[in-house]
């Protein structure tokens, strides 16, 4: 059925505009109403697409060049699908958190609603000139989302979020400047078939700067100056929405651009820096989390620690074995998987902390495992996924790249990983740590509602359980 | 920032521009030229002017997403300045007479032709999006003059105005569904949808545009943080 | 050396100019006008190079009016987050780092 495809973008606009027009009490019911449809949609497509069908779409009835196509395959059904699945959750855990958390609860269901939608319009588009706009709805809808902290702390980090993500895309913007007039046509379809290795320096150029716009708004090793305060300033239900899913939007969209537009250009030098950045990123940010004295904070490094493992993709994959590239590509998309509901189960659980004891500081995390053991339950089990510990999907995925470097011959990555996850282990543990200790006298635990913990552990859990599912994904990613 | 980082961040931009200028002087014929598919589905889109049908009907969710674009940056800027649509900013000063005289000469002339280049953009330059800015600044002037009452309108209703012609556009996006494509018009009504959603659009961009001004948080009010 | 060209050659420049700008400024209205002009520098480009050969071309120009839309939408967002930044610390530049506490 072509129809699913504009229906997955035209739902959640709508929603989020009603969530406009009649606030926010209303606004949480329908996005929930809206979301829920968004995921049956998305397990439709999923389904239409598995084993390795594309499902296009052209919009206004033109087709490109003149108009703009929207195409689905493997990949994209695979992030459309981690989206909703992982959206669904939140919403209701944010619809809790909001009752009774009052800064940020006006906009946050329009806001969110918009993300969504520039969300799936990104993961649908095959128009580099409408990815461009995708790109800005998203960043622009991120950082009101970050803003609404209201704090200075917010608004700083909201404002830095903002102009890293404005440098991202207006370099994307003039990579596509110089594509069109290349090639004038900016569909992505026609480019791939245009761009050949004899390509002139303007494609070149327009490769570096996309990718470059690409790597600043992931956060990639050394721009992700941005994403500590942004993710761990904000409110809980925003900043699960930020590391589980936004971050992996600008990454698919770099991964798009290498496999298909820019494959006839990427070198192996190229591929083995960006692999250099994301193992930096890797150390980097381990290391950096393990000094951190609040919770949001130490789980926002360790975002910027997890992307250093998606970007391992691209030495893993390019100008290798096919095997060593269907293990990366199966890896890295796994990892968005096992991550995205790890991270956005942390972050919730972390606001339930925050909802009950008025604080994240780690050192006084005392007494939660008495009073909130299903939150700390929650950290637990998103911890082993994180550290990629069996059966959880982070193990399969961290298995699946150990997988492609030793087919492609590039063991060092595989000491880079080891690292990585042992580092890990030691932020889990720290804070795991704390939770165990005794209540101090002076902290009051009050009591949560339940749907404050219980869609954080229900996250927990799925990354765990996909470790036993995963060749479905597998099966849904197909070939690339 | 330090001298040394300063220097290198113009260094590289620097090489970037000269590269740049090297690829620019070096390009090839494209491959794929838009103007003549332009020209030949023109008789179909229900314009004249090429512009206008690509922006409302080639190209029309580029211009769909980009609404919602706008619209999303007015409600962060209400969530910035912590205010309900609705009220407005205090102004800094009375204004002076003769400014309110000339408000009300100029702003009916601005209505005017706010309605005229909406109706142009059918086969000249023109359009939603420049009507919509001409009837933005007609209302922020006669907010300056101060002429505009302060709740000039209900939250609900302001709220209702500026998600019109968002609603309309998205409406007549999804009624092809059912056995066409997303935005798909039927050819003999293109020109008449394009003007409906062209005029929703200038309603809802207008007052999305003014209050993108209008709602900026106040100047030095006290904040503890 | 055709007008296009020569828009899109201001164009390179500005962009460079523009992206430096947002990088270096400290001020933050110099940053939010650095990256306006960075963004029409990248509009110059795209209109200038796919009209480098004199004719006239609707897609390009349909594009940069999207794109004039969304740079509005950006920079009014910036403006306002930078006004809260202005009434919560005094004045238009970034709080300096403070160490986590």
């Amino acid at each position: 059925m072509i129809d699913i495809i504009p229906l997955l973008i035209l739902t959640p606009l709508l929603w989020a505009s009603l969530a406009f027009l009649f606030g926010p009490v209303w606004g949480a019911r329908q996005a929930i109403a809206g979301i829920t449809l968004q995921v049956v949609l998305a397990v439709m497509l999923a389904e239409n697409v598995s084993g390795g069908a594309l499902r296009t779409h052209a919009a206004g009835g033109w087709e490109a060049p003149l108009g703009i196509t929207l195409s689905a395959d493997g990949l994209g059904a695979t992030m459309l699908l981690l989206t909703q699945v992982v959206a669904l959750p939140l919403a209701f855990y944010a619809e809790a958190y909001f009752s009774r958390h009052r800064d940020g609860s006006d906009t946050f269901w329009p806001l969110a609603g918009y993300l969504l939608a520039g969300m799936n319009a990104l993961f649908l588009s095959a128009d580099v000139f409408n990815l461009y706009v995708t790109l800005e709805l998203v960043g622009l809808a991120a950082v009101g989302l970050v803003a609404s902290g209201g704090s200075a702390h917010s608004v700083a980090a909201a404002l830095r979020y903002l102009f890293a993500t404005l440098l991202g895309s207006g370099a994307y913007l003039l990579g596509v400047a110089l594509l069109y007039a290349a090639y004038g046509t900016v569909s992505l379809a026609e480019l791939t078939s245009l761009v050949s290795e004899a390509a002139p320096t303007a494609t070149l150029l327009a490769a570096l700067l996309m990718l470059t716009g690409m790597a600043i708004k992931t956060a990639l090793f050394p721009f992700h100056f941005w994403l500590p305060p942004a993710h761990g300033g904000a409110p809980a239900p925003v900043s699960a929405l930020l590391s589980a899913l936004v971050i992996k939007a600008s990454f698919y969209l770099a991964v798009r651009l290498w496999l298909t537009l820019f494959l006839p250009l990427v070198t192996p030098v190229s591929a083995q820096l960006f692999g250099v950045l994301g193992a930096a990123a890797i150390c980097w940010g381990s290391v950096i989390a393990l000094r951190q004295t609040r919770l949001k904070m130490l789980i926002a490094y360790s975002t910027v620690a997890q992307i250093g493992y998606l970007f391992l993709f691209f030495p893993l994959a390019t100008d290798t074995a096919p095997d060593a590239v269907q293990s990366a590509l199966q890896g890295v998309t796994l990892h968005a998987f096992s991550h995205g509901f790890a991270k956005a189960a942390m972050f919730a659980a972390a606001g339930a902390v925050i909802l009950s004891t008025g604080h994240d500081r780690i050192g006084q995390l005392g007494g939660i495992s008495a009073h909130m053991p299903l939150t700390v339950f929650t950290l637990a089990i998103a911890g082993v996924s994180l550290m990629g510990l069996p059966p959880s999907a982070g193990f399969l995925a961290k298995w699946l790249l150990i997988d492609s470097a030793i087919a492609s011959g590039q063991w060092w990555w595989i000491l880079v990983m080891i690292a990585g996850g042992l580092l890990t282990a030691a932020y889990v543990f720290k804070v795991l740590r704390h939770a165990f200790l005794r209540a101090e006298q002076s902290v009051t635990f009050r009591p949560l509602p339940r749907m404050a913990e219980w869609p954080a552990f229900l996250l927990a859990l799925a990354s765990l359980a996909l470790g036993g599912r995963a060749t479905e994904v597998l099966n849904l990613l197909g070939a690339p | 920032m330090k001298l040394l980082p300063r220097l290198g961040v113009t260094a590289v931009f620097a090489v970037l521009a000269a590269v740049l200028v090297h690829a620019v002087l070096n390009l090839p014929e494209p491959a794929v030229r838009l103007g003549g598919a332009v020209d030949k589905a023109l008789g179909q889109s229900g314009v004249s002017h090429p512009v206008t049908a690509v922006l409302l009907n080639f190209r029309g969710y580029d211009t769909l997403l980009e609404t919602a674009v706008l619209l999303l940056a007015l409600i962060g800027v209400l969530t910035a300045s912590g205010q309900v649509p609705g009220s407005m900013r205090r102004l800094p000063s009375t204004p002076h007479a003769f400014l309110q005289s000339l408000a009300r000469l100029v702003s009916p002339l601005m209505v005017l032709a706010a309605g005229y280049l909406l109706w142009a953009g059918s086969h000249r330059p023109g359009g939603a999006f420049q009507a919509a800015a001409v009837l933005a600044a007609g209302i922020i002037l006669l907010y300056l003059a101060g002429l505009l009452p302060a709740n000039a309108a209900s939250t609900s209703s302001l709220r209702a105005g500026l998600l019109a012609g968002f609603l309309i556009f998205l409406a007549l996006a999804a009624a092809p569904l059912r056995n066409g494509a997303l935005l798909q018009y039927p050819v003999e009504m293109a020109g008449a949808l394009i003007l409906l959603i062209e005029s929703g659009l200038t309603l809802s961009l207008a007052l999305t545009l003014a209050g993108l001004f209008l709602c900026l948080p106040d100047e030095f009010e006290e904040e503890d943080d | 050396m055709t007008p296009g060209l020569l828009f899109a050659l201001t164009g390179i420049a500005l962009f460079a100019c523009g992206a430096a700008g947002v990088i270096l400024a400290p001020h933050l209205l110099r940053k939010i006008i650095s990256f306006n002009v960075m963004g029409s520098g990248a509009f110059l480009v795209l209109v200038g190079l796919a009209q480098r050969d004199g004719g006239v071309d609707a897609v390009s120009q349909a594009m940069v009016l999207t794109g004039i839309v969304v740079s509005i939408a950006a920079t009014a967002l910036a403006l306002a987050l930078a006004r809260r930044l202005l009434n919560q610390c005094g004045e238009m530049r970034f709080p300096a780092e403070t160490p986590d506490d």
